[in-house]
């Protein structure tokens, strides 16, 4: 079922193939008078090999869209279609597998898995995936040795530091070849150096496996290196703009606040 | 998109090998030792009582059986009835299973407070592709365990309590005429009795942990 072929090509970009489609999504919590509408009728189409960062402030219905594009919860109406993939078919079996093969999630708190060992968090998803023991250590120290950690296998979380932890959080992402990355905040946890290496980290695995990488942020450097930008307010789509109509700032400090205001206008 | 592409796309996931459920619950119990050794302990407290009982019971009977008039004289004093067919009378049994029901009460609270305690870990192991049948395999490994260490535990406590306290009871009888094959199938049936329990009181709690969503990996305080 799953092989894995590290010398697999990337397919050209001169056809922009849509991996993620959300088509009228609404997400309502409660009933009768009591509904809260997190997310009301949100259209999306998110493209093979793009990084399309998810902005909106706290309640604005970020977070829920991103559960819901991540297969991590259904929607009360309208349709999402993962690599073409119905997810309101998909019975909970179908679901685990598509989370484990499809996806590969990062979180701002890292998540790893306290007391396993960073080869053994990165080969836990392999082995979900039913590749053997052998195989998955295997891949699981490539993985690891790609993402800098090569000489940390062995080592359990609380020996790694935040930036380390969150390194083993990417390469646990990686695990099965997934189509899509979700980061969710992955640098509001790190320095401002560590948060930049993670994100540099995010942009060599999009360019180099073709991968597409949505992630939910307020970090100016994570918006730079975004294809495309989309921002919500009270569970709509309020404005989605493409990197380069921009004016995004960023090097020094100083230049920073003007980015944010650039963008904030 | 129809059903049967669905079904072409998405092949059922290979059995898990228990090897991966052990080590994910091992590091469970790691994680939390201390809620560990409070379940172990209640499975032992309870266990012990339980073997203390049945081995007392075994041994007070091989006494009676010896139907010596020295020993007779002096398990009347004890208040034994030799005249019984069993050294277990209903009192007795009321009182072991007070204590068993309490056990079973305190290794399901303790095992519910470890879902809560872990409900981004297991929100995690879902979205990293973990199914329903995984968290819950894990939970029962992990209450297996604990009960089968802590009633070996009670009920070698229990079992050696019992026959010092009858040795020092009726001094020069108990060890000369000890009733082997039954004592120890008092012990094998307390073992039972801890693994049915800890088992038994952990599948509420395992299939708590089952239902909790992936999305519970996302929140961020704990």
């Amino acid at each position: 079922m799953h092989t894995h072929n590290p010398t697999q090509t990337i397919e050209p970009q001169a056809e922009r193939d849509i991996v993620i489609r959300a088509l009228n999504v609404k997400r309502h919590y409660g009933s009768g008078e009591a509904v809260t509408k997190a997310l009301d009728g949100v259209t999306l189409t998110v493209y093979r090999g793009e990084y399309l960062s998810i902005m909106g402030p706290s309640g604005s219905g970020k977070s829920t869209l991103f559960n819901m594009i991540g297969g991590i919860d259904t929607p009360t109406s309208g349709m999402v279609f993962i690599d073409e993939i119905d997810v309101a078919r998909l019975d909970a079996f179908e679901m685990a597998w598509m989370r484990c093969n499809k996806i590969g999630y990062i979180f701002q708190s890292y998540n790893i898995l306290p007391t396993l060992t960073a080869l053994e968090n990165v080969t836990l998803p392999m082995r979900f995936a039913g590749l053997s023991p052998d195989e998955a250590r295997e891949k699981g120290a490539e993985i690891l040795r790609a993402v800098g950690l090569g000489d940390r296998l062995f080592h359990r979380p609380y020996e790694l530091s935040g930036g380390q932890q969150q390194r083993v959080a990417v390469a646990r992402a990686m695990a099965n070849d997934p189509v899509i990355i979700l980061a969710d905040e992955p640098t509001a946890n790190l320095d401002v150096d560590t948060g930049s290496e993670i994100i540099e980290l995010l942009c060599d695995l999009k360019r180099d496996r073709g991968l597409t990488v949505i992630s939910a942020t307020h970090d100016m450097k994570m918006l730079n290196v975004s294809d495309r930008i989309l921002w919500i307010r009270d569970g709509r789509v309020q404005r989605l703009e493409e990197r380069r109509n921009l004016d995004i700032k960023i090097g020094t400090v100083a230049s920073r606040e003007a980015g944010k205001k650039a963008v904030a206008r | 998109m129809t059903d049967d592409q669905a079904q072409v796309r998405i092949p059922r996931q290979p059995p898990l090998s228990w090897r991966i459920v052990l080590r994910v619950s091992l590091a469970g119990m790691q994680r939390r030792m201390m809620r560990s050794v409070v379940t172990v302990t209640c499975v032992v407290l309870a266990l012990a009582f339980l073997a203390y009982m049945l081995v007392l019971a075994d041994i007070t009977q091989a006494l009676v059986e010896l139907n010596d008039s020295k020993l007779n004289i002096l398990l009347s004093e004890r208040g034994v009835d030799i005249f019984a067919a069993t050294q277990m009378d209903a009192m007795t049994l009321l009182l072991i299973g007070l204590a068993l029901l309490t056990c079973t009460v305190g290794v399901a609270n303790s095992m519910l407070m470890s879902v809560t305690e872990r409900v981004r870990e297991i929100g995690t192991l879902k979205c990293l592709g973990a199914q329903d049948r995984f968290i819950i395999q894990s939970y029962l490994v992990e209450s297996t365990l604990q009960g089968l260490f802590g009633a070996a535990v009670g009920v070698l406590l229990g079992c050696a309590v019992a026959v010092a306290a009858s040795s020092a009871t009726y001094p020069g009888y108990v060890l000369s005429s000890f009733p082997t094959a039954v004592v120890l199938r008092s012990l094998l049936a307390s073992m039972a009795v801890g693994l049915f329990i800890a088992v038994a009181a952990s599948i509420w709690p395992a299939a708590a942990a089952a239902r909790r969503r992936p999305v519970d990996a996302l929140r961020v305080e704990e």
